[in-house]
């Protein structure tokens, strides 16, 4: 798939307000894996967990070093799937209590 | 493919970077640092991101002290295009009990007689500090207003490209497999997972959980085991707690960012030993239970990703610093214990004085490895 240019202005990761002109200038910088990246400049870090924006990042990437998608390793999938409140996790174990959770 | 090199550092985290610019600034030629995988993928990117003066023994205050006087001005020092995010809020830590606030009188005593500027401070006190913390139990706190928060990754960052300024090559991806010794019983060559060989007459262990594996590869045990801490991130929310708020009681840390998130963290007693960073709901439900408690204005933030590290725990909980006896050549900087993150500012001079045989900045003798065989252990008391 040919890669559409981005405004380096657009926003890659919307969560964290992370602009491709930053991620190009990571990677540029020598940091070439996803986890790099990420750990950098807070791309895929925010609310959604790089729902959106870990296929950009992963094209990013790939368009500045040449590597192919599926060669590139991704980072790890870190629970929970979607942000959870404090209290509702607080509650669960309260409510957890007496049965055969520990 | 076999090069050389003057000094070999195991281990591209925060000690292994900090250990190379101090090397290159000192002038010492060939550096190489290792990474098995990317910086600070270790324990350094997992850590909680809190630094403190705050400790009860001697070594750990003094080391702590001077490494945040150099956190104050890293950005300038490394000549950073970036910023470390050092935010000083404080540390206040928490006391429950008559027992523990005994200690913390005495951690606080020896803090100030080594220019710390903690203090005691009563439950309404705490309360100032922090307003939204639950005040039920406390009988007393100790906050220092230096202690607070620094960016891990970005601090790695900055050491490692001011490093590679300077000449230090950083191999990431590269794993150590072997390190041989000459007759002599000198270090003479490391060996690569892939066959590369570099030729060296100084290797550093600054391998972080992995150390033990490292030193076994020299022929040394170290004293030393690894072992789970679990943590969890929040949502950004507007700024609401300066200090971190630490409690030996709940096993529990927490402290909110520049970035507005909140980071915390539980230790389990029970927490085997090992090499296990998976994650558990039972943490989460766990620090949740426990941090809404304790300041129930949390409640309604959500949390967004959970992850764990390792912490590399010594006898004393205090790290090892220096040349190992009998094995020349043979630096370690480890067993930090869950504090090398914050400690690294002063374990990267001192290491670099150790290799260059120059004058040390402080004594630190009383870390070297011949202190467990002695059996001189002063045990920290502070760790969470």
């Amino acid at each position: 798939m040919e890669q559409k240019t981005n405004s380096p202005q657009t926003i890659i990761c919307r969560c964290e307000d992370v602009t491709v002109e930053e991620v190009r200038a990571l990677i540029a910088r020598g940091y070439q894996t996803p986890d790099e990246v990420k750990r950098l400049s807070r791309c895929g870090m925010g609310q959604c967990q790089g729902r959106t924006c870990r296929s950009l990042l992963l094209q990013e990437i790939s368009a500045a070093t040449g590597r192919e998608i599926k060669e590139i390793p991704m980072s790890t999938f870190r629970p929970p799937t979607k942000p959870v409140k404090l209290a509702l996790l607080a509650r669960a174990r309260t409510e957890g209590e007496g049965g055969d959770r520990r | 493919m076999k090069s050389t090199a003057d000094v070999v550092i195991i281990g591209g985290g925060i000690n292994g970077v900090a250990i190379a610019y101090n090397l290159a600034v000192r002038g010492c030629q060939r550096v190489v640092v290792l990474e098995r995988n990317t910086l600070a993928s270790g324990s350094t990117g997992r850590c909680g991101a809190g630094v403190r003066m705050q400790w009860g023994t001697e070594m750990n205050c003094r080391l702590a002290r001077d490494s945040i006087s150099h956190f104050e001005r890293l950005n300038e020092e490394l000549e950073f295009d970036g910023d470390i995010e050092f935010k000083q809020g404080g540390y206040l830590i928490l006391a429950y009990h008559e027992r523990q606030w005994e200690q913390f009188k005495k951690n606080v005593a020896l803090q100030r007689s080594l220019g710390i500027p903690s203090r005691l401070v009563s439950p309404s006190e705490a309360g100032e500090i922090v307003p939204h913390l639950d005040l039920g139990g406390l009988i007393g706190a100790t906050f220092c207003p230096k202690d607070g928060h620094v960016n891990p990754f970005k601090t790695t960052q900055a050491y490692a490209e001011a490093a590679a300024r300077r000449g230090v090559e950083i191999r990431k991806f590269s794993e150590a497999v072997a390190i041989d010794r000459d007759a002599s019983g000198r270090i003479n060559r490391i060996v690569l997972a892939g066959g590369d060989e570099i030729a060296t007459r100084v290797a550093v262990n600054a391998a972080g959980p992995y150390s033990q594996l490292v030193g076994k590869m020299a022929g040394v045990e170290l004293p030393v085991h690894s072992e789970r801490h679990q943590i969890l991130v929040t949502e950004p929310v507007a700024p609401k707690q300066g200090p971190m708020v630490l409690s030996f009681a709940h096993g529990l840390y927490c402290q909110q960012t520049p970035h507005g998130s909140f980071i915390m963290g539980l230790g389990d007693p029970h927490e085997p030993r090992g090499f296990d960073v998976g994650s558990s709901w039972q943490f989460l439900e766990n620090v949740a239970a426990k941090v809404t408690a304790l300041m129930p204005a949390l409640k309604e933030i959500r949390v967004v990703r959970q992850w764990a590290g390792l912490y590399n725990m010594t006898p004393d909980a205090q790290p090892i610093l220096g040349e190992v006896p009998g094995v020349p050549g043979f630096f370690v900087a480890v067993g930090f214990s869950g504090h090398g993150f914050m400690l690294a500012p002063m374990t990267g001079i001192l290491l670099a004085e150790m290799i260059l045989g120059l004058k040390p900045t402080m004594d630190v003798s009383m870390l070297t490895l011949e202190r467990f065989a002695r059996g001189e252990l002063i045990r920290e008391p502070s760790v969470v």
